[in-house]
């Protein structure tokens, strides 16, 4: 009955930036909706990955084993799996942290700015992995959107080809890195 | 005995071309128009046939060879561009993206780098080579410029125009292997440098974000290195 | 006035003279191998011990007699029998403290403890060339050495030969270059002599750094002035007059005794101004390597010489047209120079004669790894890796089993055990995936783990590389990467597709030999031990159980 795509988008260790780009389509955004069904979105009230998406936008990189378990769930369901955005594509800003490692990161959260009483949570914070990384390193990815953010015209195009059924040429709207 | 012709003849990616006997096939390369990328090759200094980027098929060589310091010779076949050739450009370039630390979108050099536009001209949407995150310095201890050792390819362009153009070779590389990294004089920060004149050629011939002046914000650190060959050709004996 | 000839046989009647005075010869090996277990103390007790029971005898400190496991190894020639081999009777283990026994033996029996049979395949089945010295003189006497006919070959092509003829016998005798790639030493000889300008450089490389290699040590501990009349012939041929000795600062025995030869040489008007009279000048010089191995790639040494970094640059120019601060130069190895003057003396005929219809001669391999006769051996090319191995290395130790030999260090493979019959040379070793290289031989059995074997190799090219370009900069340190992931268990069949990708491409386009090769202990084990690769990535196996295979994949932190 139903021929619309379904379209999941969720955010990993990233700013949120690639999907605040997503919203910039504005207006096209509405015409683009009538093509797909949304089944999973950090926007949506839906708290289950849905078995079967033809398509999914993954904005940010593996950071966690929270983001290192959700990856491989939606690898498993998901036809074309886009990796959108630097973070994404490359690791980018959410990488900087690896030359430091993990718990000095932590250290600089929890730690230093509320003197001796601070400490790392125990609960309810997924454990960091030693390296954040890019998708690619753990699953196969079928499209890779580069840009921090990708503008909403890459977006658009991502979205107008993989709904007709085609695989987009990204070389003239988008730039490495 | 015949003098040597001072004009050699070729194939070039199937066109039939010329140049003079002097010239390398990566010059006859572009005189005729045909696109060899390159990264430590730079109008104006010598050539180091470092970055292999210009790597080239010639008929009947045993290996690839540098576009940058072979010599074009009488009946040469030059292949340029091959699926080959293509394919271990890509694998020179995600070396190169996963050796230090490029990132991209908090870079000054952000969409006026060398290196970021060849992986764009390219066709690299992404790095399978694994990201190696070292930890390295940045050294801002200069009046004007910073070096960032996080962007550095090591061309080595910056001491090559130091030590060819301006004559003061306060850079040099030390250590070897993946631990190379640029420094100035023995080693001291540059802002200490006895031999830096300030002159900046090296910030201009930087390829990438590596060299920066300061006081600028993301995205607007531009380079003109277009001053060497007219440096070069001002200086060369009439 | 006598002309330096007739010196030269007045020199080595003295020495013979003096020789058979002194009756029976202890030699005690003083190369770096028994040195390293104080070898000189046993010399020294021997001394003491012959001095004070007034025994007809000399002691002296001679180069490495081969069997490096075995050592300290002494050798005693009963003065009767200075020509008959098979008199000489050879010691293993010797400490100082036997020094009593020995002496006392020296007209009795053998002392029965100490004793090893010089009928041992180890010794019989070698035939020694470049060898045939070393454990047998005083390398630091150019007297002995001239008392062998050392030196005779030079004063002979001086004399009585033109430059070309000396090229046309090298030529002639089929040698190879002996420091890994096997050029035609005559080709190369040929082309510095006919490149136009001057002046010209001889250069000797002596950076011999492939981990497990120590033949080109040996030979200058040994026997150094066979090395400088080797240069200096070459140096005859292509007319240079200036040369250098590019040595390793990390052999300091090798630095002293190249050291003593050249002025030694100098003053008996062997090198330095009208050599023997003539009209050739030589200058040798030693320059000390400090450290690096690139340095053994001719390009980088030059730069190296020339007070640069080490680092090379493409070829061409070659050093033949365009080397040393821009002249033509001639570099061939440490192994290579002592082969000419015996190909001088004896005749290109009879040094064709030796080896296979392309690998002419002997070849110096140090044997080492799991093999029980670990040391130094001069073979015949052409001698199958099993016999090497088996017969004249012994074979592994009870209980284990052989699985691989490495040849050509870092740059060479692993033939397994199914290939040990093929021929040691050039070409055969090239077909099974690795080459002779400067002559490393290390052999493992069913206790090494080749995927570690691999990786070792792959992290000394690693630190080794220069650095100058990006495949072998940057290659190295991701393969060395994945082989740990493998080792490690963290890796996939991805990691194994990259790993074998980069092979491909850092060999197919790195600048120096270096980064060319560096692929090729990959290579062949992925060629003949896949399936340890496999165990390591889809079992999460170590078969030889040297790795641990149990890191999770989330902390992987390369």
């Amino acid at each position: 009955m139903n021929e619309k795509k379904t379209l999941a988008t969720t955010w990993l260790d990233g700013c949120s930036g690639c999907h605040m780009s997503l919203l910039d389509m504005d207006e096209r955004l509405i015409d683009l909706s009538q093509q797909f069904d949304l089944v999973y979105c950090p926007l949506v009230d839906q708290k289950i990955f849905p078995p079967h998406v033809d398509i999914t936008l993954i904005e940010g990189a593996i950071g966690n084993e929270e983001d290192l378990e959700k990856i491989h769930l939606i690898r498993e369901r998901t036809r074309i799996l886009v990796s959108l955005g630097d973070c994404a594509v490359t690791g980018n800003v959410s990488a900087l942290r690896n030359p430091f490692g993990a718990d000095a990161v932590l250290r600089r959260v929890y730690g230093e700015p509320t003197g001796t009483l601070a400490q790392v949570p125990k609960i309810g914070l997924p454990k960091l992995l030693s390296r954040v990384r890019p998708l690619h390193d753990y699953v196969h990815v079928d499209l890779f959107v580069p840009g921090c953010p990708p503008s909403a015209d890459t977006i658009y195009t991502v979205l107008s080809e993989l709904l007709a059924g085609r695989m987009p040429d990204l070389s003239s709207v988008a730039h490495f890195g | 005995m015949t003098a040597t012709p001072a004009v050699k003849t070729f194939v070039i990616d199937g066109v039939d071309a010329s140049a003079r006997s002097e010239q390398t096939i990566l010059s006859a390369a572009r005189e005729h128009n045909i696109f060899i990328p390159t990264l430590c090759h730079l109008e104006g200094l010598s050539d180091v046939g470092a970055c292999r980027l210009c790597l080239v098929e010639v008929k009947g060589a045993r290996r690839l060879l540098p576009a940058c310091t072979t010599r074009v010779e009488e009946g040469m076949e030059i292949t340029c561009n091959s699926p080959r050739i293509a394919a271990y450009r890509q694998m020179t370039l995600q070396l190169l993206f996963a050796e230090r630390n490029h990132v991209c979108a908090v870079c000054l050099a952000n969409r006026h780098c060398e290196l970021q536009s060849l992986a764009t001209s390219l066709g690299m949407t992404h790095v399978e080579i694994p990201y190696r995150f070292p930890s390295l310095s940045v050294d801002i201890s200069h009046e004007r410029f910073t070096l960032d050792h996080n962007r550095c390819i090591l061309c080595t362009r910056c001491i090559r125009v130091c030590s060819e153009i301006e004559g003061a070779h306060t850079w040099d590389l030390m250590g070897r292997g993946i631990q190379s990294r640029v420094i100035t004089d023995l080693d001291q920060p540059w802002g200490e440098s006895d031999t830096c004149t300030s002159c900046g050629k090296c910030v201009q011939v930087c390829p990438t974000g590596a060299l920066f002046q300061k006081n600028r914000t993301g995205g607007q650190c531009c380079k003109d290195p277009s001053f060497l060959p007219y440096l070069r050709t001002m200086r060369e004996e009439p | 006035m006598t002309t330096l000839t007739e010196e030269l046989d007045q020199i080595t009647a003295k020495v013979q003279q003096e020789q058979q005075a002194a009756g029976d010869r202890i030699n005690v090996c003083v190369a770096a191998g028994c040195l390293s277990l104080h070898s000189d103390a046993v010399q020294h007790a021997l001394e003491a011990e012959t001095k004070k029971s007034a025994a007809r005898c000399a002691v002296r400190g001679v180069g490495c007699m081969g069997l490096c496991s075995a050592g300290p190894v002494v050798s005693h020639e009963p003065a009767a029998s200075a020509s008959n081999e098979n008199a000489t009777r050879l010691y293993r283990g010797v400490q100082p403290e036997d020094a009593p026994q020995l002496v006392a033996s020296l007209q009795g029996e053998p002392v029965a403890k100490l004793a090893i049979s010089s009928q041992l395949p180890f010794f019989t089945r070698q035939t020694k060339v470049v060898l045939e010295n070393s454990g047998r003189i005083n390398p630091e006497s150019i007297e002995e050495y001239i008392a062998t006919g050392g030196y005779r070959a030079l004063m002979h092509a001086l004399n009585e030969m033109t430059p070309a003829e000396v090229v046309q016998e090298i030529s002639a005798s089929g040698l190879r270059g002996r420091g890994g790639a096997g050029y035609p030493t005559g080709l190369k000889w040929a082309t510095v002599a006919r490149v136009a300008g001057a002046p010209k450089y001889v250069i000797c490389n002596a950076d011999e750094g492939d981990p497990g290699a120590f033949m080109d040590r040996s030979v200058l501990e040994g026997d150094p002035h066979r090395v400088l009349e080797g240069m200096i012939l070459a140096a005859y041929a292509i007319g240079a007059s200036q040369g250098y000795i590019y040595l390793r600062a990390e052999y300091p025995l090798a630095v002293k005794r190249l050291g003593i030869a050249i002025r030694e040489a100098k003053r008996m008007g062997l090198l330095g101004s009208d050599i023997g009279g003539t009209r050739m000048n030589l200058n040798l010089e030693i320059r000390l390597g400090a450290g690096a191995f690139v340095c053994g790639e001719e390009t980088a040494l030059i730069a190296s010489i020339e007070g640069h970094r080490g680092t090379p640059h493409p070829r061409p120019p070659y050093p033949a047209e365009s080397g040393l601060w821009g002249s033509p130069t001639l570099i061939n190895n440490v192994e290579t120079y002592a082969n000419v003057p015996p190909i001088l003396r004896r005749g290109s005929a009879w040094y064709a004669a030796l080896g296979t219809a392309k690998s002419k001669g002997t070849k110096v391999f140090a044997l080492s790894g799991k093999v029980r006769n670990t040391g130094l051996i001069e073979v015949p090319m052409g001698m199958t890796l099993r016999e090497i191995i088996f017969d004249i290395g012994g074979g592994v130790d009870e209980g284990h089993t052989f699985k691989a030999v490495q040849t050509g260090g870092p740059s060479g493979g692993c033939i397994p055990a199914a290939q040990l019959d093929i021929p040691v040379d050039y070409d055969s070793l090239m077909q099974a995936g690795s080459i002779m290289g400067s002559g490393g031989m290390i052999v493992m059995d069913d206790s090494s783990c080749m995927v570690n074997v691999a990786r070792f190799f792959m992290e000394f090219c690693m630190s080794e590389s220069c650095g100058k370009c990006i495949p072998c900069r940057a290659g190295t340190a991701q393969m060395y990467g994945l082989l740990t992931r493998i080792t490690e268990g963290t890796a996939t069949h991805r990691e194994l597709d990259l790993l074998t990708r980069l092979c491909d491409m850092v060999g197919a386009t790195s600048l120096c030999g270096l980064g060319q090769t560096a692929p090729n202990p990959v290579l062949s084990t992925l060629r003949y031990f896949k399936n340890e690769y496999l165990a390591h990535i889809e079992d999460k196996h170590c078969p030889a159980g040297v790795c641990d295979c149990t890191a999770s994949i989330a902390e992987v932190a390369q």
